[in-house]
């Protein structure tokens, strides 16, 4: 085996990205060994099982493949805007468009929601970390082994190229030979079994370590949307880990599920992924929607409307999203009938979402709202995902979709409720918990600045869309060649441009912030308008998060705290705490089975069973860990609390 | 019922008028929204009946959302004490309309999203004194990355370019010899995929002569946007002239031809006097993978496309 046969070849723009990841990474290399960091690294990210470690690393790596994903979307739209440039050409820009898709879905809107989760939710409800400590490290390593796997594809080996819905027969090693679909199926395998992990975790996290008194309908908004996301992951996840195995057993083991031959059955695939991808979908704006929920509330200082009807709204979501999935394939032939009742099913979430709409403006009413860099983010949602939300139900109706199927028209709806809702929700939640993150906010002047850049942006980049769709352009189309879509596609580019700019003042200012803004003195950072019990935190958040757990038995428990001048902490209720090790398994056996993986992409079977024992001996190992922990001494606490409170 | 169409037609061009004129682009004429026949018109007006429903949820969403962040923006001068009530939480009155609301919305949208989709099972109705003609039936099939049609009835198949009569049904049956794509010609309506091993229908008619674009709309590798066709419609006598023609002109398309063809790869438009349905039948399980089974080493092949045709327009 020589190294060219692995290496991606032949590509100038590859060949660039190789020389500057390279740089980046000895520069890493450098800084951690000129600082002597690498002990630092150790301790305390890589071993790390804090709940909000772990969701800081969460969101960095999410970060990372936002500007990734964005560096894909740009290249295409260069493209399409500049077809005579011969920039790309069509096998390049359909791996750039399947790896645009998977990353932005699986490893950047998945990861960055789960990250806020991670140290949000635990801290809403009065816990001092999730039930299961090592297996949310496990989470985090597994997605981030898998998010590592998917992206050395474009250098080494070639990026899958199917499309991020991965369709058989095309996907299958028939039509797609070499190890680019694997880095699809096993990057997406071995984060799964994350996702999967983080679902169960925090499922048992809020319902059983809840504070004290906090009924169900006591919690938090965020916290309720992270119980019913929860369930989704729980029930569809199972599905896509099934049909990603049986796709690589087809692939690598030469069986026949989903091909051609042998009688298989290559229409099941999109059964099977959308049976999965549609509930997905509600797991990446479900989460959003409870973001936006608690953001409105606080900056319309005003109890959010109809939690109740928030709540049931997205239960019932929920059990919907399990029941629309054909309307992704309404052209696949099912029938009339068949059609039919998904199309009624489809339409039906109108139902909730506009009801939560509603809530949302209802909540407006009679508010004092206050136009902060989050609520901004918050606000701009409502109409943005009114417009996708419409689209939606006309697409959802199956007559009229076989025109819009598979057209711009498609692009233009779901970059609409997944960029307004999704991405706006990631920004807003951000900016709104970075101090309790960070101990500092982000600066207000720049904030603004990436807000409006990214939300004009967005409008131009994805409006025009609608238009190229009813015009019959066709997605995942490597050209502009017909004149007439070329002023809509010119249009377009330059508003993706507008949001990649947005993007970068997003991230200068984190820098900025860091540099310049004042560190926050109290915990609830937002002028004192926290209304939930992760604002009754001090900051910086003491890694056991609550000294003593208060008693809560209201919505807003922290608007009463404070007007009848409480805090959570009563010194004479400490009690030594019990707190999870810090434990470096989670990495380990993450990375033996990422190496078994990759093995697996290249069908070194070698390699793959080595790594799959390591795993396993992991497991073994982890089986007879009797490290039950330690206890936070009594002083400590003391001490701790003093400092941060300044008694 | 000519006029009644008209005026339909019309009143539907007032919501598309206004969302074309707020994007600053109304010189577009777009194919979907100018349909050439009647299964693209019944779709067409299925989805102007929606844009009204749309365009009236947007409106009302649009004006209360600046009605509350006008208004109850917190340093707006003249703020009155009333204007805040931090403990407003619900109203079962109007959150029973709100619900209700939208549940009405999407019945009446139901309505002709279902009755629409048992017409487009059935080949389309003749216009108002016209006798309904059988339709023509065309096999199309899809192979990576070209287009078969085959006329059983004429015995006669064309790749890459397709004849058919004004004023008649056509009646696809769609497969497909390997990937899955999905025929669509968006003036004349919407698509349905072609599935190797399966065989899906798909009714659509011209009521305008013309030529038309055509292509698969389904992702389906690398030569993908180059699977385009163009569609001649034409009077019956025309269409019968080009029937005749082909099958006196055209060569035999002998089972070796048809296998050479069907590499992966972009072929030119060709003409056949008679059709592959007798050497291969792509939609049944045992020749679900005739393709792949000859082929696979060739699918491992690239391309290298950096451009294709460029076209005026696409209709």
């Amino acid at each position: 085996m020589h190294i060219t046969d692995i290496l991606v070849t032949g590509e100038p723009i590859i060949y660039g990205a190789m020389v500057s990841m390279a740089l980046v990474g000895i520069a890493l290399l450098f800084l951690l060994t000129y600082f002597k960091k690498w002990g630092w690294l150790w301790r305390e990210w890589l071993t790390t099982v804090d709940h909000k470690k772990i969701g800081v690393m969460y969101i960095l790596s999410a970060l990372l493949m936002l500007f990734r994903g964005g560096v894909d979307a740009m290249m295409m739209r260069v493209q399409l805007a500049f077809p005579d440039l011969g920039f790309l050409n069509s096998q390049h820009y359909n791996e750039i468009f399947t790896t645009h898709g998977t990353i932005m879905i699986i490893f950047m809107a998945m990861p960055f929601l789960i990250g806020l989760m991670n140290i949000i939710v635990p801290l809403q409800i009065g816990a001092r970390d999730f039930a299961f400590p090592y297996l949310n490290a496990l989470s985090f390593w597994s997605f981030f082994f898998g998010m590592a796997l998917f992206n050395i594809s474009f250098v080494i080996g070639g990026s899958p190229e199917a499309g991020w819905t991965s369709y058989t027969p095309l996907s299958g090693a028939a039509m797609s030979p070499g190890p680019g679909q694997n880095f699809y199926l096993m990057g997406l395998q071995l984060s799964g079994i994350g996702t999967l992990a983080t679902g169960i975790n925090l499922m048992v996290t809020i319902l059983k370590m809840r504070a004290p008194g906090m009924k169900l309908f006591h919690m938090p908004i965020f916290t309720w949307s992270t119980l019913v996301t929860c369930f989704i992951i729980v029930f569809a996840f199972p599905i896509l880990t099934v049909a990603l195995a049986l796709l690589t057993i087809d692939r690598i083991f030469g069986a026949q599920f989903f091909t051609l031959t042998g009688e298989g059955l290559p229409m099941m695939w999109a059964n099977l992924f959308w049976m999965w991808g549609h509930p997905e979908v509600y797991i990446v704006i479900l989460p959003a929607f409870g973001i936006f929920s608690e953001i409105i509330a606080t900056f319309a200082k005003k109890r959010l409307f109809g939690y109740h009807a928030m709540v049931w709204s997205m239960i019932i979501i929920a059990l919907l999203s399990f029941l629309v999935w054909v309307h992704h394939f309404f052209t696949m032939g099912a029938g009339a009938f068949v059609n039919s009742v998904f199309s009624i099913s489809t339409m039906l979430i109108a139902v909730p979402t506009g009801v939560k709409i509603f809530n949302w403006l209802a909540t407006l009413y009679k508010s004092k709202i206050e136009f902060t860099v989050p609520m901004l983010w918050s606000l701009a949602f409502i109409p943005s995902f009114i417009l996708g939300g419409v689209t939606g139900v006309m697409l959802g109706m199956a007559a009229a979709d076989y025109q819009f199927h598979n057209s711009y028209f498609l692009i233009a709806h779901f970059h609409y409720v997944l960029i307004a809702g999704t991405v706006f929700a990631c920004f807003a939640g951000l900016v709104f918990w970075y101090p309790k993150m960070f101990g500092h906010k982000m600066n207000e002047r720049l904030g603004k600045w990436a807000f409006w850049l990214f939300f004009f942006g967005f409008h131009v980049c994805f409006f025009p869309q609608y238009f190229l769709g009813l015009d019959g352009m066709p997605r995942r189309l490597f050209i502009t060649n017909v004149v007439e879509w070329l002023p809509l596609n010119v249009i377009s580019t330059v508003g993706a441009f507008g949001m990649g700019l947005g993007f970068i003042v997003f991230v200068y200012n984190v820098y900025y912030s860091f540099r310049y803004s004042e560190r926050e003195t109290t915990g609830d950072s937002w002028n004192g308008n926290g209304r939930t019990l992760e604002w009754a935190t001090t900051t910086p958040v003491p890694y056991y998060n609550f000294a003593t757990v208060p008693y809560v038995d209201e919505i807003d428990p922290y608007v009463r705290m404070k007007e009848e001048g409480k805090t959570t902490y009563e010194e004479s209720k400490v009690k030594p705490i019990h707190m999870p090790s810090y434990t470096g398994q989670p990495f380990i056996m993450m990375a033996f089975l990422g190496l078994a993986s990759f093995g697996l992409v290249f069908e070194w079977m070698y390699v793959a069973v080595f790594g799959l024992l390591g795993g396993i001996i992991m497991m073994i190992r982890r089986s007879f860990d009797y490290d039950d922990g330690y206890y936070v001494p009594v002083d400590e606490i003391k001490r701790t609390e003093k400092k941060a409170r300044g008694l | 019922m000519k006029a009644k169409h008209l005026r339909n037609r019309w009143l539907g061009l007032l919501p598309l008028g206004l969302i074309l004129f707020l994007s600053g682009c109304g010189q577009l004429e777009m194919t979907v929204l100018d349909p050439k026949g009647p299964v693209a018109e019944s779709q067409y007006d299925l989805i102007v009946y929606s844009l009204w429903f749309m365009l009236g949820i947007i409106v009302v969403v649009f004006v209360l959302f600046a009605y509350m962040i006008i208004k109850y923006r917190e340093n707006r001068p003249g703020r009155k004490e009333s204007d805040y009530d931090p403990n407003l939480h619900g109203n079962t009155a109007i959150e029973v309309v709100w619900t209700v609301i939208p549940f009405i919305i999407v019945i009446l949208l139901s309505i002709p999203t279902v009755t629409t989709l048992f017409d487009l099972e059935k080949p389309p109705e003749p216009g108002a004194g016209e006798e309904a003609k059988d339709p023509l039936v065309v096999y199309a099939t899809s192979a990576d990355w070209k287009w078969f049609f085959s006329y059983p009835e004429q015995d006669i198949e064309t790749v890459n370019y397709l004849h058919i009569p004004t004023d008649r049904p056509i009646e696809f049956r769609l497969t497909s010899a390997d990937s899955m794509s999905a025929l669509w010609i968006p003036a004349l309506g919407g698509q349905k995929y072609n599935m190797a091993g399966m065989m899906t229908k798909l009714y659509l008619q011209a009521d305008e002569a013309g030529t038309y674009d055509g292509r698969n709309s389904n992702f389906n590798g690398e030569g993908f946007a180059e699977q385009t066709f163009k569609v001649h419609a034409e009077s019956e006598e025309d269409f019968q002239t080009w029937v005749e023609e082909t099958q006196n002109e055209a060569p035999q398309l002998t089972a070796e031809r048809y296998d050479e063809l069907l590499q992966p790869g972009i072929t030119d438009k060709e003409a056949f006097s008679n059709t592959h349905l007798e050497y291969v039948q792509h939609h049944t399980k045992e020749d679900a993978g005739y393709v792949v089974e000859r082929y696979r080493e060739q699918f491992k092949d690239q391309l290298h496309l950096y451009e294709i045709d460029k076209q005026e327009s696409f209709q």
